[in-house]
Parts: C-alpha cells; structure tokens; sequence
C-alpha cells in the first residue's frame, strides 16, 4: 500500500525542503527531533505539495512543531489547534492539515475540543507527542502521568488517575487509532503515511521521551533488553505474537486476552488472535492493554500500531454536499433578492 | 382575502400610536408582535419594536417572572423609539397587568382577557383576590375592554378536532384580528404568514385563521370601540423598504461584506442569547456557499474563525458578554496574527450571566481592553436594527482592508427590535479591496509576512499559494519576516505599529456628524450604539421647546473618527447616556480631557427619550 503513495509523488522533494530556516530550540536529546525527522521524511512521499500542507500546533514543547516545517503552520493558543483545525478545514477541504499537540494541550486544556474533533472526523491528522510530563512549565504531572507520579506539583505524589488517550479516542468514535514511539522511526514513518491517507480524523499517539523531566518514561518499549517483551506490534492479519523470540502469543477466550506460550505443544500459530484493524469490538480490547504494571508477570504487552480504522464520511464532505444542495433547493445566490426579503414596499 | 372596509365606523385619525402587548410566556405574544410589526411595515407606517422578554422558555406560567412583552411604536412621521410609555396595552393575564400598568400613559386603553384574571391567576400574579384590579377602582381612568377571549376562542372551535390545549394556544390570533380591525388593517400578510407556517398542519392552519377572522368580527359587530383609528403612511424618504430585526440586518452585512469580496463566508460561534439568530439566519442561507460551525463552545468558535481566516475566507463570530471573555485569548491571537476576523458582541446585561434577555452597553471596555498584554483592535457600534446591517459590514471592511480582527458592538434592544429599512442594492455597496499575495515567482524578493504597507497594513498570503509558504503564531514576531522574537526593542516597536495600525484607521471611516443641532448649541448629547433612538427623540422634543440642544452618535468608536476632538471641543456641556456605569464617558474624557458628564441607567432597559430629556434640562439649570 505504501508504494501506491509513492508512486503519487510527482514532486520530487526531499525532506529538506520541508525543513524551514529556524533553529531548532528543544532540548538536546528530546524525542522530538526523532518525529520532526520522520515527518520531514514523510513528506516527499505523500505527493502533496508544500503549499498545500499546513501545520497547526497548540501550546506546549512539542507544539514549536510548525516553526520548524517549511510549510504554511500556525501555532495557536493552548489547547486549541484542534479548533484552529477544524475551522481551517471546513473551509479548505484541499489542504493536507495536520495538528500537532501535546498530552496536556490536548487532553487537559484542549480536552474538549480533542474529543468534539474525532466525533466530526474532519479529514486531518493529529499527532499527539505524549511524554506524560509537562515540559515547557518545567516538569509537573499531566492528564497521562501515572497515579503516584512525584513532581513539582505534586512532590508526595499525584492523585490523578491517568488518561488512557486510545480509549478517549475510540470512546469519541475516533475513525483512526494508531500508537507510535520517537525510538522506532521505521514505525512511525510507516503509521505517518498510513495516517495522511486515511479519510477522516487520524489520531496518532507518539510516545515521545522528556529527557529532562522525565527521562525513561517509556524505557519499557525502548530498552533493548526488554522492549520486545512488553510490546507488540501490530499488523492487519497477522497474529499478536511478542517476546524477544517472538514465542510469546495471545489469544483471545471471550472477552480477555491471555498471553500464551508458543512453546507450549498445545498451542500454535492459528489460535492467536488475529489483528483485524476493522473490528470495533477488538479494538476496545486492545486499547485496554494499559493498565497493566509492565515487572508483572502476567503484564499484556503495550500495542504499537494501528488499532481501528474505519470508513465514516468526513465533516468537510458533507458540508460541501450540504452547500451544493442548498443551490439546488433555493437557487443560486441572489444578493439582491436576499436584502430585499419577502415583504417590500414603495415610498 | 380582504376583508371590506367601506362599511365601517368613523375613523379617528392619530399622529403616532404605541402598543404593548403582554401576557403568559406561551401566550404567543412575540408572534402577534411580529406579526403586527411586519403589517405595519407593510402599511407604510414608520415604526420602532421592543421585544422584551423572560430568559426562561417556560418561565412558571401566570407569574411575574413568566410574562413576556411586544411593545411598537408606529407613526405617520420618523419613528425613533419603541415609546416611552404607551398608549394601548393587552393584558392576557393578570400578572400582565400588574408588571406592566406603570407603562400605561394617562388615560390609555386596556384591552383584558377576563379569561386571565381568575382567582388561580391573582394567586400566580401575588394579588389579592379581594383586591381584584377589575373590580376595584384602580383602572379608574382608564379607558378598559374586558373580553374572555379564552372563552370565545373555545366557542369558535367546538367543531375543530384539535385537543383543548392546541385550540386554547390559538386565542392570541382573537387579538391579533381584533387590533387589525381597530386600526383599520387588512389581514393578507397574516393570513399569508398562517398559510405557510401550518401548510402541513391543515386542522391547526384552519383554526388559527377562523380565530383570526373571529377577534376582527368582534371588534367590528361587538361595538367595543365605537371608533377605528387610523394611522396614515410616514413621510419618508423615497425608495424602497422592508422591515429588518437588528441580528437578521447583522447576518445580512456578513453576507453582503463576502459578496462584495469575493470571498467565502466562515462563521463559528455556539449558541448564546441575544446572539444566537445570526447563527439561525446565516444557516438558512446556505445556498450562499456561507459555512456555518456550531462548535462545541465558544472558544472553539472563534478558533475555528481564526482557521478558516487563515485559509482565506472572510471569518466571523458572534457572542454575547460571557461568551466573549471566553474568547479573549483567542482574539489576542488574532491580534497578533493580523488576520481578518470580525467578532460580534450582542451585549446583553452582566455581570456573568446576568441578564440573558435584557439589553445593556456595559462592554464597551470589555471590547477596548479586554485582553492580556496590549492588544488593540477596531470597534463600531450599530445604532439602530436596520444600522446593523451597515456596521456588519463596515466591521468586515475593516477587517479585510486593514487585516484586524474587529469588533462589532449590538445589543439585545436592536438586535431584537423592528425597523423599517431602506435597504440597498448589491450595485450600491461600498467596494472592498481584498488583496492577497500572489505565488512567489523566482526572482521575487523573499516573502516578509510582516512587512507593511503605507496603512501599516501587512500582506496576507494564503495556503495553497506557492512560494510564500510561513507560519504565525501568537509569540511575539520579528517586525518583518514574522519569525519569533524575544529582541526588546523588536517587541515595543511591535507594540507601536499594531496601535500605530488601528489608529491609522481613522483615516479610512466617516468624519464624525452632528445628527442635529449646531455647533454652536449649547450643549451635546454624545452617544453611541442603541441609545440612538432615545437621544434622538429627546434631542427633537428640546428642540420643539425651544431648548437648543445638538445630538452626535458614534458609530467608530476605535479609532474615533478623526475630528472627533475639535467637535467635542465646541461645546461647553457635553451629557453622555449610556446603559452602563459609565464607559464611553471614560474613553472620552482620557482621550480629549473634556469634562463630559455621564448618564448612566443600568436597568436592562433601553432608556426612555424623557429621561435624557431631564438630565439635559439638569445640566443646562
């Protein structure tokens, strides 16, 4: 599928000239630089050209985003890029629009208008850098820290219990639910383009490494020694299989997921559970492979890729439908008819 | 039909008539306003409404609290106000009477529904029934019609298969009919109204209309008023007229501003009393390619208008008071972004909620002031319903010429109220230069986003255009190319230009007028937005009397017109009402240092002409 796009470039850009003339400001050693990369590198492939393609950002480190895009960008007020967005599509369907916000912009001051967006499915792509800190006030809890967290702002603990932004999105009836990470550039450049081509909201959630409040966050899915043992990647068809030898599986009895062992004689490749990006009720399943503390023995291991997608029409679609009834019921526009109402008369 | 006017009594013949029309929230009251309102328009009348009504939709029935009112002043010369107080009231309950007798001039007429004066009602409406007004004394004076309308309404519908409930609900039409035969009225345009509004309701439409024809039969057969009255046709300019609502006007300047452009038309906004039917009206014209989002609240309202601005479309919103400090950061953005954006307050009474349905001008300073960090923007004001249409417009004018987002400052009294319009032609309009850059070719110079020209006015490139590719922000920017800027001297020149840019503006609007007087009166009444009418009424009566009075509205209050100073500076006295505690007053004397005294009502009442009349004959003591 991935050479379908490919084959629609026409413009034979490279990532640099996507790459604006700003210097970059984040931190040395934040996972940001890895996702600027991978959308850099994306961008040639969609065969959109550059002026079509705006980047709108909230507040928050990851949302300097655009400054960085020699594209049109705009960076908004704080959690509101999702609005910006919207309003920004409804009125130009033909532009490539993507949104870039943070775990606090997003699900916390943005909270709203996150959700009011996955439920209209304007066709863009949210890319959602989630480092569950935040990073630009310099380090207190964020609506996706987990119970406990010690920070500034809550130096004896917070009491919040966390966000699991999958399961707000599918509970908002996101059309496109993916998970990435800025370690695994090959997968996030993958999910990137398999975002920009779905019809209606994409949401991409980007674990993303805070070097400096919060260093480590994510070290389950990255460490060599153990990330392939508390991840699974998923793939449409394929089986849930994970573990360093890739002998672990899961199946699914009912409604729970149970991992198994490859190794045991009883089980094999055809009982697992089949990915099937489609199927609503999987995906519910599947996003809740979350709570889970990962030094449990049993713990499901984390998901990375796309979870559900479905075919729903978009907003833009059917507001242009709309308008273009209208002329058909009430006639072309009249300006002189419309300021003389109904009712006139003569002095 | 049309019904005979020849065999009738002798007609009385009057200047100028004012009506009040009260009773239950569901009463039908507003319709019947209405529908009054657009059949005197249609007569040739000039006229002046006041829609006044509770914030609840089912505000508790029979009570104070429920009672909603329609109050028109209609005329055979210019019209300004809704009256003072009026001539004739309908009272179709007792708790109608009670709130609004005050209202009633000397001698006025009431017209009852006895039907609404039983004993349940005077407990609703807190009257003792031992004190009943019908019987005691206190409407001697007045001239009084008791008619249990209820009672005929039903009679007339006893072969209708409609429920009691539906057929109660069409006793409003028994007035409607009965006024339009006291004035000499033909019932066409109701008639007409009826017959599309029920075209699918045929049982409802029929009852409606047999009530209708019943309420102008009893007035004419039941010799209630010995007489009819007629009021004659305004002198009025030539040309031709319809009537407007204040939000309808609004909504139509929108219109009008993107025709002219060439642009689409955006409006985000989410719903909120007394701003919610320019939503309604842009919607119903769709086929105008107008996009309306209803967002999830208001702050996503405006951003959604900051979006489709920044994809080129001419981006509006609207709100009252509370929904406008919600926007405050967002217009902050756009102040910063210079893009075009026109935002709409239909200022209600606050503080916070306060008064939902009822007019006030208490956000003035909201709209100068109302933001972090210095942040100016254009503000005009609408003076009257059909003025709205024009100040929309002038709004989206600015907007687009100077790249700002404006404000537009109306408020529940002429975003309700009723006018007649002599409205323009799509030809007449002033023009509006939209200028967008174009594709950078390679030889150009770099695109600067913030370069400006001679008005300070910096040059908008949209997506989709090749070669000028950027990105804004609400950090503060680099004085031309647009990129972040933390240098100081960067930022208070910043700070400069976006003033030095919207008082520049002032070159671009009308030179402040007197409406009447000279300069040489002795004293002015300064004011702006809705108290148009009022002054205006009270300015022409001082002048009958003989007292010398001049009158100036502003409509450009940011910046103020540019002679607005040396006008100011003829006059020794200067009064300026207002529905608030004193805004415009305090613009006024921190720009020019004149001693300009305030007159403040904060009532949620328009004011009344004979209240500026006495403070100005206070002043010239």
């Amino acid at each position: 599928m991935l050479d379908v796009l490919k084959d629609s470039n026409q413009q034979k850009l490279t990532a640099k000239d996507f790459s604006s003339d700003q210097d970059i400001r984040w931190c040395p050693g934040c996972g940001d630089y890895s996702i600027l990369k991978q959308v850099q590198s994306v961008m040639p492939e969609l065969g959109i050209p550059k002026e079509d393609i705006v980047f709108i950002s909230g507040i928050g480190c990851s949302s300097r985003f655009p400054y960085y895009m020699n594209t049109y960008g705009m960076h908004s007020i704080h959690g509101r890029a999702t609005a910006v967005a919207s309003g920004l599509k409804a009125s130009r369907p033909d532009l490539s629009v993507w949104i870039i916000t943070g775990d606090g912009d997003s699900l916390a001051i943005g909270g709203n208008h996150f959700i009011h967006l996955l439920r209209r499915n304007f066709n863009v792509n949210i890319l959602l850098f989630n480092n569950q800190i935040y990073g630009l006030t310099k380090g207190q809890y964020s609506p996706t820290s987990e119970l406990g967290k010690k920070t500034k702002s809550t130096p004896v603990g917070s009491l919040d219990h966390p966000f699991n932004p999958l399961a707000l999105s599918l509970g908002a009836d996101a059309t496109f639910i993916a998970r990435s990470i800025d370690r695994e550039p090959k997968h996030l450049k993958e999910i990137l383009l398999r975002a920009e081509r779905h019809q209606g909201t994409s949401l991409v959630e980007i674990y993303q490494n805070c070097n400096i409040f919060n260093d480590g966050a994510f070290s389950t899915f990255t460490d060599k020694t153990n990330k392939k043992e508390n991840s699974v990647y998923l793939e449409h068809g394929k089986p849930l299989v994970f573990g360093a030898e890739l002998d672990k599986g899961i199946v699914l009895d009912g409604f729970q997921a149970k991992i198994v062992s490859l190794n045991d004689d009883n089980v094999s490749m055809d009982d697992l559970w089949i990915h099937d990006e489609t199927d609503r009720n999987k995906a519910n399943i599947l996003v809740r492979f979350f709570e889970d503390n990962a030094t449990d023995a049993d713990a499901r291991p984390r998901p990375f890729g796309i979870f559900y997608q479905e075919e729903r029409g978009t907003y833009e679609e059917s507001l242009s439908q709309q308008l273009q009834q209208e002329i058909e019921v009430k006639g072309a526009p009249d300006l002189n008819k419309l300021l003389a109402g109904g009712n006139t008369w003569e002095k | 039909m049309t019904l005979e006017k020849e065999n009738t009594q002798v007609k009385n013949v009057l200047d100028k008539v004012t009506i009040l029309y009260a009773g239950d929230s569901g009463d039908g009251i507003q319709l019947i306003g209405n529908q009054f309102t657009n059949n005197t328009a249609l007569y040739g009348n000039d006229l002046s409404t006041f829609p006044d009504f509770p914030a609840e939709i089912r505000a508790p029935l029979g009570t104070l609290a429920g009672v909603s009112g329609f109050q028109i002043n209609f005329g055979n010369s210019a019209v300004f106000t809704p009256g003072d107080l009026c001539d004739v009231l309908v009272a179709m309950n007792a708790a109608s009477l009670k709130k609004n007798l005050s209202r009633l001039k000397e001698r006025g007429t009431i017209i009852i529904n006895s039907a609404g004066f039983d004993k349940k009602n005077f407990r609703l409406a807190g009257i003792d029934p031992e004190d009943n007004p019908l019987t005691n004394s206190s409407l001697e004076g007045y001239k009084v019609h008791q008619i249990d309308i209820t009672k005929l309404t039903r009679e007339n519908l006893k072969e209708s298969s409609l429920g009691s409930k539906e057929r109660d609900r069409c006793k409003n039409m028994f007035v409607l009919g009965f006024i339009y035969w006291i004035y000499n009225r033909s019932l066409d345009s109701t008639i007409d109204f009826l017959q599309r509004k029920f075209k699918s309701k045929e049982e409802v439409l029929e009852a409606n209309l047999k009530v209708l024809k019943s309420g102008y039969h009893y007035a004419e057969t039941s010799e209630t008023f010995s007489n009819r009255f007629e009021i004659k046709p305004a002198e009025m300019e030539p040309g031709v007229y319809r009537n407007v609502i204040g939000n309808q006007a609004t909504s139509l300047g929108l219109i009008a501003a993107a025709h002219t452009s060439g642009m689409n038309l955006f409006y985000g906004g989410y719903p909120i009393t007394p701003a919610s039917d320019i939503l309604h009206e842009l919607a119903k014209h769709k086929n105008f390619g107008i996009k309306t989002f209803q967002a999830e609240d208001e702050i996503a309202g405006i951003c959604s208008a900051i979006g489709a601005s920044f994809g080129g479309d001419l981006a509006t919103t609207a709100s009252s008071g509370p929904g406008i400090a919600l926007k405050g950061e967002a217009i902050g953005l756009a102040v910063m972004m210079e893009l075009p954006l026109v935002i709409i307050n239909v200022q209600r009474g606050g503080p916070s909620t306060g008064l939902p349905t009822k007019t006030e001008q208490s956000d003035l300073l909201q709209a100068m002031y109302g933001r972090n960090g210095e942040a100016p923007l254009p503000i005009v004001a609408a003076q009257s319903p059909s003025d709205c249409f024009e100040m929309a417009y002038e709004a989206c004018r600015i907007a687009v010429e100077h790249m700002t987002p404006v404000f537009l400052l109306t408020d529940g009294y002429i975003a309700n109220g009723a006018e007649p319009w002599k409205y323009p032609t799509a030809e007449e309009l002033k023009p509006i230069a939209l200028k967008v850059r174009e594709a950078r070719k390679e030889d150009d110079e770099p695109y600067l986003p913030y370069k400006r020209n001679e008005d300070l006015v910096r040059e908008w490139a949209i997506p989709g255009t090749p070669g000028v590719e950027h990105r804004l922000g609400g950090l503060e920017k680099d004085k031309e190319s647009g990129n972040v800027s933390y240098d100081p001297d960067n930022h208070q020149e910043m700070v400069n230009l976006r003033a030095a840019k919207v008082n520049q503006i002032a070159k671009h609007v009308p030179q402040q007028e007197l409406d009447s007087g000279s300069m040489s009166s002795k004293l002015l009444i300064l004011g702006w937005g809705s108290t148009y009418g009022a002054i205006k009424t009270a300015a022409q009566e001082l002048s009958n009397e003989g007292i010398d009075v001049a009158h100036a509205q502003i409509r450009y209050i940011h910046p103020f017109p540019e002679n607005l100073g040396e006008l100011l500076s003829n006059f020794d006295r200067i009064v300026i009402p207002e529905l608030n505690d004193g805004q415009l007053v305090k613009l006024i004397r921190d720009k020019y240092l004149v001693d300009a005294k305030r007159l403040s009502k904060v009532k949620g009442q328009p004011f009344h002409a004979q209240e500026i009349k006495n403070e100005v004959l206070n002043q010239l003591k």
